[in-house]
């Protein structure tokens, strides 16, 4: 009389969410198989190098010989430089467009799409840009200061899309109760939404310091070639990404030094990606959980 | 619950009780502070006073030339259907609407005789005096110490032992210190939605306001910490002004003194007030037929 209902028969789907699975593990095997190639690569390749020496000798011979240390200095400083311009101008920015004007606003709207257009400009152009107005202009020539400023121009877009993504991902109802119990605006925003808002910061911050380091195009007119331990900001300095270029194209017998200073290039990039989230996580924890 | 069937034997209950009553009831362990003296909200006095009141989103209007009087010491109940502008009439008492974009506002809102949307009027030192409490549970990410004393702070009580007695004082009068004093520095996050409420009007109590606004505090609460809210909301009625939306209207016959009844109009969907007088005249004699099929459940 009653029609029993299907509990019986194929299981159509069953099939289908294990291949997803499936695929899904194999993506993400590809991307750790690739990151895990080239650091295996770069082990095999640079690693015997790897010394104290190296990291602390200025470089001999075009680079065959001698270590990276003043080609360290200057990868620090350019990227030094590069955020103290660029993290304090995008967060700004990214405060402004997120809690002191509205979202359509002209001014957000253009604002918004200069930066767009911005992010999508090739570095080779940065690069360009930053040698007639920072180095010929303003007269800056081939320098540290130059190539860092370069290189803020570079970040300012991540800095402020993530940041404001960030702003705007914190619920509104966090604004409307601080604001009914008579918060002020900046109060609200640097004891409310920016805590809460950090991860997301420091995402952005640490895809910025990953690109800034990684720069060689922007930086081969601006910063420059010169090997030599930089003495003051306006010295042209070489910067790792730079030096690793150089070394492969340009220097018959350099895959050595080059394989090592990438494999220190991706050795630095880590430590100062753990160090950014540590601080981030700690300061969170501060703002949010105590007195 | 009781009920409070007989409005008139209830405002006499609470004429005889409340000057008799001790301002510190040990046995309850409140410390809500003492009675505010004068008139009992039997005797209205208004500390707000709205006059054609319209409130405008982008172009479309949303509420319509309202015209009402806030009781001091007395709740006031808005109730109506949804839609019918009564939490827009409520963000427009304490300015909240100047967080909304395109939000507008017409006529005038006067508090203590005051016109709030006057150019010179401190909109933090308003609001700190009307507090709000909102629909859902509102906690900030914080401790449950820290969600009471950042607005404190911001307000200059900065001294610990401060921000300490009245941390302690405003959980005793929501009932919440027994259930969280030993776990000040836990997340207010990890409190259920009814301690969650709890702990958001305790905030708004903590700046000691003269007004509390409330936007439906108890629809997102099941109905045992809703009671527990309204059973703190009734404690509070006398020592606050209160305005309450609700639509809950067996909970605006328990608590109010006064109602509000707005509706919508069908076409353009625009909210306007219908009608505002005693809670119990509202629900046993009320004038306009709207109000008559609404309370009755004829209509809404």
């Amino acid at each position: 009389m009653y029609k029993q209902i299907g509990v019986t028969g194929k299981p159509n789907h069953l099939l289908r969410d294990q291949m997803i699975r499936l695929l899904i593990y194999l993506m993400v095997l590809c991307v750790s198989g690739v990151f895990l190639w080239i650091l295996l690569d770069l082990i095999h390749g640079g690693g015997a190098l790897l010394s104290w020496d190296f990291l602390t000798d200025v470089p001999r011979d075009a680079g065959r010989a001698g270590g990276i240390g003043s080609i360290l200095i200057s990868t620090l400083l350019v990227l030094l430089i590069a955020l103290l311009v660029a993290l304090p101008v995008g967060w700004a920015t990214a405060m402004l467009l997120a809690e002191f004007i509205p979202a359509m606003s002209l001014l957000g709207r253009w604002v918004r799409y200069s930066l767009q257009v911005l992010a999508g400009v090739p570095s080779i152009v940065f690069g360009l840009f930053g040698y007639a107005f920072f180095s010929i202009y303003l007269g800056m020539g081939f320098s540290i200061l130059s190539g860092g400023l370069t290189l803020a121009c570079m970040l300012l877009p991540i800095l402020v899309s993530t940041a404001e993504a960030g702003l705007r991902a914190v619920p509104e109802s966090y604004r409307l109760s601080a604001a009914a119990l008579g918060m002020s605006r900046t109060a609200t925003l640097f004891h409310l939404l920016l805590p809460v808002a950090a991860p997301a910061w420091a995402a952005g911050l640490l895809l910025g310091i990953g690109r800034a380091a990684a720069e060689t195009a922007a930086l081969m007119f601006t910063s420059g070639y010169v090997d030599r331990m930089p003495e003051s900001l306006l010295d042209s300095g070489r910067v790792l990404a730079l030096h690793i270029f150089d070394l492969s194209m340009n220097v018959p017998g350099g895959d050595a030094p080059a394989y090592a200073s990438a494999l220190v290039l991706i050795i630095l990039l880590l430590v100062i990606n753990l160090i950014a989230m540590q601080l981030i996580h700690f300061w969170q924890r501060r703002k949010l959980n105590t007195e | 619950m009781k009920p409070k069937s007989d409005m008139t034997d209830y405002l006499n209950d609470r004429e005889v009780l409340n000057p008799a009553q001790p301002t510190c009831d040990k046995s309850n362990a409140y410390t809500l502070g003492p009675l505010q003296t004068g008139p009992y909200c039997c005797i209205p006095e208004p500390v707000i006073q709205v006059k054609d009141l319209s409130l405008f989103y982008g172009a479309k209007r949303a509420l319509d030339k309202v015209t009402l009087a806030i009781y001091r010491g007395c709740i006031t109940a808005l109730i109506g259907p949804s839609g019918c502008g009564k939490t827009s009439f409520l963000s427009a008492i304490n300015r909240l609407t100047d967080l909304i974009p395109d939000c507008r506002v017409e006529g005038a809102v006067q508090f203590e005789g005051n016109d709030i949307y006057d150019a010179t009027c401190n909109v933090q030192q308003l609001r700190k005096q009307i507090g709000m409490v909102f629909q859902k549970p509102t906690p900030f990410p914080l401790s449950i110490q820290r969600n009471i004393a950042l607005p404190l702070r911001e307000h200059g009580i900065t001294q610990r032992a401060d921000i300490q007695v009245i941390t302690e004082q405003v959980l005793r009068d929501v009932g919440l210190w027994d259930e969280v004093c030993d776990r000040l520095d836990a997340p207010a996050l990890s409190l259920s939605g009814g301690q969650q409420q709890r702990l958001c009007i305790a905030r708004a109590l903590a700046l000691d306001p003269q007004i509390l606004l409330m936007d439906e505090p108890c629809s997102a609460l099941d109905p045992i910490a809703s009671s527990v809210v309204e059973d703190l909301i009734n404690r509070l009625n006398g020592r606050y002004t209160i305005v309450i939306v609700t639509h809950n209207l067996a909970q605006a016959r328990r608590i109010a003194n006064y109602a509000a009844f707005f509706w919508v109009k069908e076409r353009e969907r625009i909210g306007h007030l219908v009608e505002f007088g005693h809670c119990r005249d509202i629900f046993e004699t009320p004038t306009h037929p709207l109000t008559a099929a609404y309370v009755s459940g004829t209509r809404g």
